[in-house]
C-alpha cells in the first residue's frame, strides 16, 4: 500500500484499502476557520447532538478576516468564539494565533500518522508531517465534529520523485509550482501525491510545508511526506502525545511515478492567472509591481522570512513599490524579532503585519486597485484573488519576492547587484 | 424533472470565481448569491433564472473550500450543474447541501450557451430540448447515492446518529 492508503486504513481498522472504495475514516483533528466555521456551526446545530464528540480534536483558528476588519466579520467570528467557549474546543484568540496551517504544526497538535480534516483547502499542508490531511468544506467539519468520522473515497497515488540538488535561491515553492505547471490545476484530481527523491531530502520542513500546502492547486486530495530525521527533529519538542510512523509499503501501487531532475532548475514564477501558468523566473520579462507580499500558509514560516531578509538587509524597498511582510504566527513572528529580521524589514521600508491571511484571499491588509501588480508568496493567482478583479497575482518563492520588491520588477535575487546596498543606517 | 437555460463556462472555474472572497464576511446563502459569479461574467445574476443549469467543461469548482460556492449558486435558482468533471472539495460540498452535479463530456461538447435542457436526476438522463439530442451522465456510486437521497450530509449522519443511539 502506498503511504495515504497506509494511512486510511489505520484509520478503519482495516488491513488493506483500495482506491476507489469508499470509507468511513476515524479523524484525528478537524479544522475550521472564520469563514467556514460559521456555517458548520449552523449545520452542526441541526444534528440534534449537544456536545461535540471530542473538544479536544476540533481547533478553531480566526485568521482569514482578523483582527476583524468589518462588522460583518467580527459576527462571523463572535459566532465561532462563542462555541467553542460553549463546547471547550481549542480556539486560538488574536495575539495567540497564527495562520491555521502555520499554526497547528508548531502547536505540536497535527503529528505524523493522524488523519486530519479542515474546512480550508490548504488543510494538506500537514501532510509535511507524514499526516494524511485533506480539506472538505463546513458541511462536512459539521458532521464529523458530531460523530469522529467522515466518508472518504480512498485515492489513487501518484508518486513525484525530485533528483538532483537544488541550486542557490531554488527551494519548495520552486519544486511545487513547476509541478503544478508540469501537471496542470488538475493533474491530480482527487488523488494523493508522494512526495520523495534526494531534492526532497534536503529540504526542511518549512520547505516541505510549502509544498504539501500547494498540493491543492494541482487538484491533489493530500501530498504526503514520509518521516525522517528533519520530520523527529521538529516534532521533539512539540509532540504531547503518541503518534505513529507509517512508511509506503514496497509493493505501493501508484497510478502514475513522475521522476524530475531538478538540479538546474531556476526560481519559477506563476503568471496570472493560474498557478500552472509557471515559466522560469529568468523567462517572465520585464514586468514592473506595485506590491509584493511575503507571508501567508505557503511561505509565512521563518525560513521564509530568513531568505527574504537576508535579500532585504542594507537594501531599500524600490520606492514604487510596497512591500508587506505577514509572520505567519505569533511564534514565527517572535523568532523574526529575535534573529533581528523584523528590523531588517522595517529599516528596507517594509510594512510588517500581526499574522493573518489577510491579503491573499483578498480580505485585507493589501487589497489591489485595478491595474495594479503584485508579485507574492502566496498560493493562488485567479482573477480577482487580491482585490480588483482587473488586478493581476504573481506567484514566487520569498527570494524572488524580496529581490522584485527591491528592483521593482520581476527579479532573479541574482541580478540585484551590489549597487541596490544602501549605505549607512 | 430539471428544466433551464444554460449558462456555459470553460474550464477551471475556481471558487474565486464562483464567489469572491471579498464577500465571504458574511454567510447566508441569499446574501452570497448577490455576487455568484461576479469576476468572470458580471451579467450572469441579472439573467440567471429559477431552474437555469451551469454548464462547464473540466474542473468546475477549483480552489478553496468555501462551501459559500454551491450555496450561491443553488441561492441564484440553478437547479443542477453539468461538467466534464469537477474539483474534489466543491463536489462533496454540492452534494452535501444538495445541489445536484452531473458529470457528462458528450453533453458539455453537444450544448451552447443558451441552450434548453432537461435533466432527470433519477437516471442521469439529459435532454437538449433546443437540438434535440440525449445525453446519459455518469451514474453515482452506490454510497453516493445513498447521501443524495437521505437529502444531503445532514439528513445522513442524523439517521446515522439515531441508530446509533439504538
Amino acid at each position: 500500500m502506498t503511504l495515504a492508503e497506509k494511512i486510511l486504513a489505520a484509520h478503519t481498522g482495516r488491513k488493506k484499502v483500495f482506491p476507489g472504495e469508499f470509507l468511513n475514516v476515524k479523524v484525528d483533528l478537524i479544522l475550521a476557520n472564520d469563514v467556514t466555521a460559521p456555517i458548520a456551526i449552523k449545520e452542526f446545530r441541526k444534528l440534534g447532538v449537544r456536545r461535540v464528540f471530542n473538544p479536544n480534536k476540533i481547533v478553531m483558528v480566526p485568521d482569514h478576516f482578523t483582527p476583524n476588519k468589518d462588522i460583518a466579520s467580527a459576527e462571523q467570528v463572535k459566532i465561532m468564539r462563542e462555541f467553542s467557549l460553549e463546547q471547550g474546543v481549542l480556539y486560538f484568540e488574536i495575539g495567540r494565533m497564527g495562520i491555521e496551517h502555520v499554526l497547528l504544526p508548531e502547536q505540536g497538535l497535527v503529528l505524523p500518522g493522524d488523519v486530519v480534516i479542515g474546512a480550508d483547502s490548504h488543510t494538506c499542508t500537514y501532510g509535511a508531517l507524514g499526516a494524511f490531511a485533506t480539506g472538505m468544506g463546513s458541511t462536512d467539519i459539521a458532521s464529523a465534529m458530531a460523530t469522529g468520522d467522515i466518508w472518504m473515497k480512498v485515492p489513487p497515488t501518484i508518486k513525484l520523485v525530485y533528483h538532483g540538488s537544488l541550486r542557490k535561491w531554488v527551494g519548495g515553492k520552486d519544486l511545487i509550482l513547476y509541478t503544478i505547471g508540469d501537471i496542470g490545476v488538475d493533474g491530480a484530481l482527487y488523488s494523493a501525491i508522494e512526495f520523495t527523491g534526494e531534492a526532497i531530502d534536503t529540504l526542511s520542513l518549512d520547505g516541505r510545508f510549502t509544498m504539501a500546502n500547494m498540493a491543492i492547486e494541482a487538484g491533489a486530495k493530500a501530498g504526503l511526506f514520509r518521516v525522517d530525521n528533519k520530520t523527529q527533529l521538529y516534532i521533539k519538542n512539540r509532540a504531547r502525545r503518541e503518534y505513529k510512523v507509517y512508511e509506503p509499503g514496497e509493493n505501493g501501487e501508484y497510478s502514475r511515478v513522475i521522476e524530475y531532475d531538478v538540479s538546474s532548475l531556476e526560481p519559477q514564477v506563476a503568471l496570472p492567472h493560474s498557478p500552472a501558468n509557471t515559466c522560469p523566473v529568468s523567462e517572465v520579462g520585464d514586468i514592473a509591481i506595485d506590491q509584493v507580499v511575503i507571508g501567508s500558509c505557503t511561505n509565512g514560516r521563518i525560513d521564509d522570512l530568513q531568505i527574504a531578509a537576508q535579500i532585504l538587509k542594507n537594501r531599500k524597498v524600490s520606492p514604487n513599490v510596497r512591500c508587506i511582510v505577514i509572520p505567519g504566527s505569533q511564534e514565527v513572528y517572535q523568532d523574526a524579532i529575535n534573529r533581528e529580521l523584523v528590523s531588517i524589514f522595517i529599516k528596507a521600508g517594509a510594512a510588517i503585519s500581526t499574522p493573518t491571511c489577510g491579503p491573499c484571499l483578498g480580505g485585507h491588509m493589501g487589497i489591489l486597485a485595478s491595474n495594479e501588480r503584485c508579485l507574492a508568496t502566496t498560493n493562488r493567482n485567479f482573477v480577482g484573488r487580491m482585490g480588483s478583479p482587473r488586478s493581476e497575482v504573481y506567484l514566487s518563492n520569498p527570494a524572488v519576492a524580496a529581490a522584485s520588491a527591491v528592483a521593482g520588477r520581476i527579479v532573479n535575487p541574482d541580478q540585484l547587484k551590489n549597487e541596490n546596498l544602501s549605505t549607512g543606517s | 424533472m430539471l428544466k433551464g437555460r444554460v449558462h456555459k463556462y470553460g474550464a477551471n472555474v475556481d471558487t474565486d470565481a464562483i464567489i469572491p472572497a471579498r464577500y465571504l464576511n458574511v454567510s447566508e446563502p441569499p446574501e452570497l448569491a448577490i455576487h455568484c459569479m461576479e469576476d468572470i461574467d458580471s451579467k450572469f445574476v441579472d439573467v440567471v433564472e429559477k431552474g437555469d443549469i451551469i454548464m462547464a467543461t473540466t474542473n468546475f469548482g477549483c480552489g478553496s473550500s468555501r462551501e459559500h460556492a454551491p450555496l450561491s449558486i443553488k441561492a441564484s435558482g440553478i437547479s443542477c450543474v453539468i461538467a466534464k468533471t469537477f474539483a474534489r472539495i466543491f463536489f462533496r460540498n454540492a452534494i452535501n447541501i444538495g445541489l445536484p452535479l452531473l458529470e457528462c463530456e458528450r453533453a458539455v461538447d453537444e450544448t451552447e450557451d443558451g441552450d434548453i435542457l432537461e435533466v432527470d436526476l433519477s437516471n442521469g438522463k439529459i435532454k437538449n430540448l433546443t437540438r434535440d439530442r440525449l445525453f446519459i451522465a455518469s451514474p453515482y456510486p452506490d454510497f453516493m447515492m445513498d447521501l443524495i437521497s437521505s437529502g444531503g450530509l445532514i439528513d445522513f449522519t442524523k439517521k446515522r446518529l439515531s441508530t446509533r443511539r439504538l
